[in-house]
């Protein structure tokens, strides 16, 4: 079965999955989680855009941060495991991308703090958050890529 | 002196634990110690404003009231404040503010709480657009998840290590030792912060404050109310900083996903915590040499480093060489959470910002007893909420 979006609109699946951002069409500033569909002001206070245009963002960027979830969190999370199994830590990456922008998201399935470096490039995936009635729900991740520092951050926005 | 500057006439709290009653009667407990510090009696009180709690039903939402009437109504003028951790801050900038009108001569500020046991989590129900929801729903991303990764990155770009975190947990502890006040007074050594549970890396359990109950309040009037009063020298209010962040805000704030994009408008000279600080040292006219003791919002231990360096007492990336060398301990040359801050007391929200000032009021008097900064002249509070809420007082003597 195919797993689909946790939250619908703000990343693409398939073989190269983006986040999408919102990007006002005044000043460029582009922002994530996408604020289109919510009929949103640009947050720019020397702005008064009111209309975006969603982009994907950079698949890659740099850590700005990460730690990880020795505790189940508290609902509304919910646990990808069974009822009996046992409970299973995660990490958490804080990615800052071209657009200026530091997004939160876990890290990819298999990967814990001892893989990661503030400064290191990390990758965009999209792997399976939880199951429900609906079927399995899937959502962003970010991958450490260990290849050392981003060097040419920005060519992927000037695409 | 300022010309804008208000006299801090009383101020009482409400010891911190976990007391299992209403937060009224620990508010009505600290009003009624603020009250009597003062020598003003309530009835001669015209403005009362309450930090609201949102933890307590309808009379936490209008807080003021609800302590009005606690009290007796005696037919003062009421407001409530709501500000995250700042709520307490901004509720004296309420009072001030009327006080400087000449709207009013003498005004109460309380803030009460009951918290609950464990991870503070949102309210109940499925709410798609509100990121507080959404944290947790996609991400799992509790608070302590939050403090980790400002933690993670002083060690990654400063070289912290977590004994250095520990080591702020072992100074706030023994500040705290003799605070009648705290809800901790215990000596914690570095050994047992180290081998306490880690809850997110690289944060230990006894690295990440508690939530409490308690309350806090404080009597303010003008200097001309204080000087009839026979206060010839009172502790003075010389700044109130509740600034919003300026876009685009670059650091990961609770309960974001996100930042602000920076890639368009270029960052900011300041970032939103700096500003905090900048904004009360210029409305008071001190610079950060002067200030002799500092209480600020270690909701985790390594968050202390950062306002160490927020508030311009050192410079970026150096806060650990002040921890290593004692100067942020009683008896160094810059004490921070003399009080044992919120390592000993855990935070209780709308009072959390009022007990800071009632701590740099006891240390300005000269009344803080063993944990007393001795020739303290001048003090500053910082915090930080949710949703670009922050705060710092500046007091003086």
């Amino acid at each position: 079965m195919t797993a689909t979006p946790a939250i619908e609109g703000w990343f693409t699946t398939g073989a190269e999955p983006a986040l999408l951002g919102s990007r006002c069409t005044a000043c460029t500033s582009t922002y994530f989680p996408p604020t289109a569909q919510q009929g949103s002001f640009c947050r720019n206070p020397a702005c008064d855009g009111e209309e975006f245009e969603t982009v994907e963002l950079s698949r890659r960027g740099r850590i700005w941060s990460y730690t990880d979830a020795q505790y189940q969190p508290p609902a509304p999370y919910i646990a990808p495991h069974a009822e009996g199994e046992a409970y299973e830590p995660f990490a958490l990456v804080a990615v800052e991308l071209a657009e200026g922008i530091v997004v939160l998201g876990q890290a990819a399935a298999g990967y814990g703090v001892g893989d990661l470096k503030v400064g290191a490039e990390a990758e965009v995936v999209v792997e399976t958050l939880y199951a429900d009635e609906a079927g399995e729900r899937s959502i962003w991740r970010w991958r450490p890529l260990n290849s050392g520092l981003v060097t040419e951050l920005g060519q992927e926005v000037d695409q | 002196m300022s010309n804008h500057d208000i006299a801090v006439a009383g101020v009482g709290m409400h010891p911190w634990g976990k007391w299992g009653k209403n937060f009224v009667s620990y508010g009505v407990h600290a009003a009624r110690a603020a009250l009597a510090d003062s020598g003003i009696p309530w009835t001669d009180v015209d403005y009362i404003v309450g930090g609201e709690t949102v933890r307590n039903g309808y009379g936490g939402y209008v807080a003021g009231a609800t302590f009005a009437q606690a009290l007796g109504w005696n037919g003062a003028r009421v407001a409530t404040s709501y500000a995250a951790c700042a709520t307490g801050a901004q509720a004296i900038d309420t009072a001030r503010s009327r006080i400087l009108a000449g709207l009013c001569d003498v005004a109460l500020v309380v803030g009460a709480d009951t918290t609950p046991k464990g991870f503070l989590a949102p309210n109940a129900g499925e709410r798609w657009d509100d990121p507080d929801w959404l944290r947790f729903r996609l991400l799992g991303m509790t608070n302590p998840a939050y403090f980790a990764l400002y933690a993670r990155r002083r060690m990654d770009l400063y070289g912290a290590t977590q004994e250095d975190f520990a080591a702020v947990k072992v100074k706030n502890a023994k500040h705290g030792l003799s605070n009648p006040n705290a809800r901790y007074r215990k000596e914690v050594s570095v050994e047992d912060v180290m081998t306490s549970a880690v809850v997110s890396d690289p944060l230990h359990l006894l690295d990440i404050c508690a939530t409490s109950d308690g309350a806090a309040a404080v009597v303010l009037c003008s200097l001309d109310y204080a000087r009839r009063m026979g206060l010839e020298k009172p502790v003075r209010v010389s700044a109130v900083s509740t600034v919003t962040p300026t876009f685009p805000n670059t650091v990961m704030d609770m309960p974001n996903l996100s930042t602000d994009p920076s890639a368009a408008v270029g960052t900011p000279e300041l970032t939103f915590k700096e500003s905090i600080g900048r904004a009360a040292y210029e409305e008071a006219g001190i610079s950060p040499e002067d200030v002799d003791v500092a209480e600020v919002y270690d909701l985790s231990t390594a968050l202390e480093l950062d306002w160490i360096e927020d508030l311009a007492l050192c410079k970026r990336g150096e806060a650990e060489t002040l921890l290593r060398a004692g100067d942020t301990a009683l008896g160094g040359r810059i004490p921070v959470n003399p009080s044992g801050g919120l390592a000993c007391f855990g935070e209780a929200v709308p009072a959390q910002a009022l007990a800071q000032v009632c701590e740099l009021t006891w240390q300005l008097r000269g009344q803080a007893g063993d944990r007393q900064v001795e020739g303290a002249k001048v003090g500053i509070t910082a915090n930080q909420g949710l949703f670009g809420h922050g705060s710092s007082v500046l007091l003086s003597v």
